[in-house]
């Protein structure tokens, strides 16, 4: 027993050694940390970064972007809209295979989308706009969509396509239906044309991966690495010992203290960039009293020159000086340059003014200030937590107690997500993966109603804009639109429901052979990744 | 006897249940399951629809009901964070746990009684006034500030051992084991060392206090006077009065075990049932939640039990007075 | 080590009443004892300095760690002895806020003690009394008592910590939150101990309760309580006195704990758990006083405590001696 259970034991060792190891002299193995794991394999199942960003290795969509977020043909080698406003032509790429070798057709896109759509899957709203799916040829999809959009080919970046009859036979159809009694195939395998197919997968451990030596870009990208090992380290000192210690190649998740250090580190290289990603305050405008608040019957909030005098109280140079340690960008919109709509003009930041700040409060009738609960999440975005304790230091200088409650993203976002919402004054962050402005005003600035405002919990509710942000996808005139999202801008700066504080800066470490540039979505994609000889 | 123990199965049974209940009702509070399930950009129609789906609009305790029928035929249902049978899950990561769990059982009870007798009998020596301070020193140390300068010192300065995870690791049948290969045996030397370190000064602080109390009653005095040797006082006449005591704490340390197990876990990334349960708390996937109460209370229920009989085994003077109650009787 | 003094047959002599003993024992060999165990002397002199100076912490304080208005974020990451600018010289530097780190530690050792103090009082009382209760009683009161205990147990004290704090979310108004926290924190570690105490009490009790003295004295009629109280309870102080050692400097490693985990008291109000936390973020960074100070205040505390927890247990048990 004892005998047979260590022959089994140096059998499957043996097996489970890297194969390729020694017959390859360019094979190159990356191990890449960060802080949290793929929720699932499923490519519909989760709208979610981390998730996307493991499997853009292994399932492409038609189109990708690249690390500045410019689009990139991927599967669709062009598209254009038709003469028809409403119709958009896709061309595929031919010659591409899935990982199990069958050949990639029209017939996969219109199977993935319409798996994509269905109820149980999570990314059925970036297609809400499609009326149907038409294949022309094996290597044509025409989407004819409900109205006039634009912009609409941004919404397919993270859409990944899987094969028809390899979903079919594995009966994973369906989309992970959390209720079923089943788990299904697709969560733990999967079946790509990407550039890398999945070796083996254990949730919250790692994940192993290797390098499709038939992928379609080949000569086209670098594609040096052969194996990637994907590895959820979610403490943050364990994860900086493991990358010090060697036992990583590249960590992605950097805290931002350890950056100064690290990049003294001959042994690492440290490359930063910001993310497409603001953070700032909302604060609830419009309530007839703040339920956290010591002062009853009226909302501080609710005058704009408390807003203003926000505003220009946090101070947000010392908060990039100090708590970032310089790892952001301070900002006065909810943004970031690259997305369809910043302009320096909007981008004012107020100087800090605690003097002229405590004249507006006494002017709005609040000379001794008011107490306000003050929610915060402390394990989703950078240095969360101090940048909430550092807005409570520069906000009690005026008189303004805000009493700080942090807690864990999956508290603090049903604070925001609940209706009404159950926070006054409360710290969020906001990554735009359209690169346009709609996306904020739809989610963010939008009265909340059963479609748009879900992140929306300052309780603004302004018809004018609504009006104006629903006209925004119909405007096929893309000089006219973009005059619209400015005149919205002007309306939503000056309105000051949010705070904005900073984009946030992203920073990713790896042994100094290796050069991976920060990807402004987060989301690097390694066969993008070159060795340096 | 066979009346006894069904009647303690039907009071751990009632234990389980009252646990569940427990369990169940407690992850109503601490969170909406919806919000991490559905994506940033989803409305409030999804959202609605998605709790509808879940059942999580139904009556409580219809959906209680639910959760106790299914638990009955050991069906958790599906992880809300990883679309999986929980059932499958528990028993994927269990291996982790329970040999880290054992493995730093094992070292604390074993280093904790030595060491606990050794300071007991030399009692004035230096080196037991040393062994004494370390272990003061240890146990005002937060759990995870161990496990963080071990890594730091052992991982990052003197890159001895690895920082993270179990290493290789072996199936044989359905368990993984890390004790078949080096990199496994690596693994496990911090995180067992940074568990077992508590329980240890514990177990031998109370080895120590026991032991010489016991070398103080009479019935040792009457041992040494009857001219038995040193060593057989100390061993067979004091250490074995000491043990039911300290078989009481051990046996319920194992609960404290499970506990920093979680802290554990999570500073050394070690995939077990503790660091499952953590990402679970935070991500409010109650299935997972539920079952891995359920199964630190089996744990529980059967150590307790066995505590309960050790305690008629070891201590004689328990046998004769019949009244006296074991496990509740 | 056998003394002819202690070889009188116990069994017939009834123990010395509990407050008997507690005021001879206080009044000569206790001080006698301490006045001559060194170790004694300099634990209970720094546990006392400790505790006075968290006490006069808003006195003596140089910075008012827990008014985050008072505070400069400017400040921050100031080495020990750094001038800041306000021209405060930070003997102990500053954390990431640019608060001043022994004001911190001052603040934070007096939260840290009194939910030590507090939760340990707390979970003591209810052990003892339960388990006294159902170590004597027996029966069906001891089952129901020693089942509640099973359950207890059955949730490690991180998790009774994580439960008590989501009901007193639920339960308590998002204003009160963080006023409440440290009283949620007492309680969520009170409650996670209290089974300990009853399970060694109860079984002391068993044994004690079979020896002959206490059958006598059941025999000649005494009340349970009266029995409990002369006879049971001082057998069972010292395994009593152990734990509770433990689990004071225990008490505040799991505040710590909790506040690693994310669920202690908030960061504007921390105690010195939280301000090891924070620290830890910095260990390889380089700043790392940050972390040192207040760790290096929580041994200091916790080790006092343990030694002189030591040293009273082995004083106050005679036959130790």
């Amino acid at each position: 027993m004892h005998l047979s259970g260590r022959l089994i034991a140096a059998i499957s060792v043996s097996a489970s050694l890297f194969c390729g190891a020694f017959d390859s002299a360019e094979a190159r193995s990356v191990k890449w940390a960060r802080s949290g794991d793929s929720l699932t394999l499923d490519p519909h199942a989760q709208n979610e970064g981390p998730t996307h960003v493991l499997n853009h290795h292994i399932y492409e969509p038609l189109i990708i972007r690249d690390n500045q977020g410019k689009p990139l043909p991927a599967l669709a080698e062009s598209w254009t809209i038709t003469a028809d406003p409403l119709t958009w032509e896709f061309r595929l790429r031919k010659g591409v295979k899935f990982h199990d070798g069958a050949p990639f057709t029209v017939d996969d896109v219109i199977y993935s989308y319409e798996r994509a759509r269905q109820p149980t899957s999570d990314m059925k709203s970036l297609l809400s706009a499609v009326d149907t799916l038409t294949k022309v040829d094996d290597h044509t999809l025409r989407i004819k969509t409900k109205g006039p959009n634009p912009i609409f080919p941004a919404n397919l970046t993270d859409l990944f396509i899987m094969n028809k009859a390899w979903t079919e036979k594995n009966n994973a159809g369906k989309v992970q239906d959390y209720k079923a009694k089943e788990e299904n195939f697709s969560v733990r395998n999967a079946n790509g044309t990407g550039p890398f197919s999945l070796v083996s997968r254990e949730p919250d451990v790692k994940t192993v991966l290797k390098r499709n030596d038939n992928y379609w870009g080949k000569g086209q990208v670098p594609l040096e690495i052969t194996e990637l090992t994907y590895l959820p380290i979610k403490a943050d000192a364990t994860r900086v010992a493991a990358l010090l210690s060697g036992e990583v190649d590249f960590v992605q998740d950097l805290p931002v203290q350890d950056i100064q250090r690290l990049s003294s580190d001959p042994k690492l290289q440290i490359n930063i960039g910001p993310e497409n990603r603001s953070i700032f305050l909302g604060m609830n405008v419009a309530d007839k009293e703040l339920k956290t608040s010591d002062i009853k019957g009226r909302n501080p909030f609710a005058e704009k020159k408390i807003r203003h005098a926000v505003n220009m109280t946090v101070n947000r140079s010392a908060i990039q000086r100090v708590t970032m340690r310089g790892q952001s960008i301070p900002t006065g919109i909810i943004a970031p340059p690259g997305v369809n709509g910043y302009t320096k003009e909007l981008d004012q930041i107020p100087t800090a003014d605690a003097a002229k700040a405590k004249a507006l409060l006494a002017e709005a009738g609040y000379p001794e200030g008011f107490s306000v609960s003050f929610h915060c999440p402390n394990d989703r975005y950078l240095n969360d937590e101090a940048i909430c304790q550092a807005v409570v230091g520069q906000l009690a200088t005026i008189g303004i107690k805000a009493n700080l409650v942090s807690q864990s993203k999956s508290i603090h976002f049903p604070l925001i997500q609940k209706n009404p919402p159950e926070t006054d004054f409360y710290l969020l962050g906001w990554g735009v993966p359209t690169f346009d402005s709609h996306y904020v005003f739809t989610l963010l600035y939008h009265t909340r109603t059963d479609k748009e405002g879900g992140w929306n919990a300052t309780r603004y509710s302004n018809p004018d804009i609504d009006k104006l942000t629903v006209a925004l996808t119909q405007e096929t005139d893309l000089t006219k639109r973009n005059q619209m999202i400015g005149q919205i801008w002007k309306v939503l700066q000056d309105e000051t429901i949010y705070i904005p504080i900073h984009i946030q800066t992203l920073a990713y470490a790896m042994k100094p052979d290796l050069d991976i540039p920060v990807d402004i979505s987060n989301q690097p994609k390694l066969k993008f990744a070159k060795f340096k000889k | 006897m066979i009346a006894y123990i069904l009647k303690s199965v039907a009071q751990a049974v009632l234990v389980l249940l009252v646990v569940s209940a427990l369990a169940f009702s407690m992850f109503r509070f601490l969170g909406d399951p919806v919000a991490n399930l559905v994506g940033q950009e989803a409305t409030q129609a999804d959202r609605r629809e998605l709790a509808e789906r879940l059942g999580l609009n139904d009556p409580i305790p219809l959906q209680f009901g639910r959760f106790v029928a299914d638990v009955a035929t050991g069906e958790f249902g599906m992880s809300y964070r990883h679309g999986r049978k929980v059932s499958a899950l528990i028993v994927e990561k269990l291996p982790a746990t329970v040999e880290l769990a054992v493995l730093s059982a094992l070292f604390a009870t074993s280093f904790g009684i030595v060491f606990g007798v050794y300071t007991a009998i030399r009692r004035n020596s230096w080196s037991a006034h040393a062994i004494m301070m370390i272990s003061l020193v240890g146990v005002s140390l937060p759990t995870f500030l161990i496990g963080i300068g071990l890594i730091y010192l052992f991982a990052v300065e003197l890159r001895w051992l690895p920082s993270f995870g179990r290493g290789e690791t072996v199936k044989l049948g359905w368990w993984s084991t890390g004790l078949l290969t080096s990199s496994g045996r690596q693994s496990l030397i911090m995180p067992v060392l940074t568990l077992g370190f508590f329980q240890l000064t514990l177990i031998m602080r109370l080895v120590r206090a026991q032991m010489l109390e016991t070398l103080r009653t009479d019935y040792v005095k009457f041992a040494r006077a009857r001219g038995l040797s040193e060593n057989r006082v100390n061993f067979r006449h004091a250490l074995r009065n000491t043990l039911v005591p300290v078989i009481t704490i051990a046996g319920l340390q194992l609960g404290a075990v499970i506990a920093f197990a979680i802290i554990t876990e999570s500073v050394f990334q070690w995939p077990g049932l503790g660091a499952l349960f953590v990402q679970a708390v935070q991500f409010v996937d109650i299935p997972v939640m539920a079952a891995y109460l359920l199964f630190v209370a089996v744990v529980f229920v059967v150590v307790n039990l066995i505590v309960d009989l050790t305690y008629v085994a070891l201590d004689p003077r328990l046998k004769s007075s019949t009244p006296v109650s074991v496990g509740g009787k | 080590m056998t003394t002819p003094a202690d070889t009188t047959p116990l069994p017939k002599q009834p123990p010395m009443r509990f407050a008997a003993r507690w005021s001879r024992a206080w009044d000569s060999d206790l001080s006698w004892n301490f006045r001559h165990s060194p170790v004694a002397v300099a634990a209970a002199v720094t546990a006392v300095l400790f505790m006075t100076l968290a006490l006069l912490a808003p006195w003596i304080a140089p910075q008012n760690a827990f008014d985050p208005g008072a505070v400069n974020l400017d400040d921050g990451f100031l080495r020990p002895m750094e001038k800041g600018a306000k021209g405060m010289t930070h003997v102990f530097g500053t954390d990431s806020q640019g608060r001043d780190l022994l004001s911190a530690i001052l603040y934070g050792s007096r939260v840290s003690l009194l939910v030590g103090f507090a939760s340990v009082g707390f979970s003591m009382a209810l052990g003892v009394t339960l388990g006294l209760i159902a170590g004597f009683v027996g029966g069906r009161i001891d089952a129901l008592i020693m089942r509640i205990a099973d359950i207890q147990l059955s949730f490690p004290a991180i998790l009774i910590a994580l439960l008590v704090f989501g009901v007193g979310r639920g339960l308590i108004h998002p204003t009160q939150h963080e006023r409440m926290a440290v009283m949620v924190l007492i309680i969520a570690i009170g409650l996670s101990h209290w089974a300990q105490y009853a399970r060694t009490v109860r079984g002391a009790t068993l044994v004690e309760k079979s020896k002959e003295y206490v059958q006598a004295a059941r025999v000649m009629g005494r009340s349970p309580a009266a029995i409990m109280r002369e006879h049971v309870l001082p057998n069972v102080l010292g395994p009593v006195l152990v734990i509770a050692t433990i689990n004071l400097a225990l008490a505040v490693i799991e505040e710590a704990t909790l506040s690693f985990l994310g669920v202690g008291v908030p960061p504007t109000q921390a105690s010195l758990g939280t301000l090891i936390r924070i620290g830890q973020q910095f260990l390889f960074s380089g700043e790392r006083w940050i972390l040192f100070f207040p760790a290096a205040a929580l041994i200091i505390l916790a080790l006092a405590i343990n030694l002189l927890g030591d040293w009273l247990r082995d004083a106050l048990n005679p036959r130790l001696k």
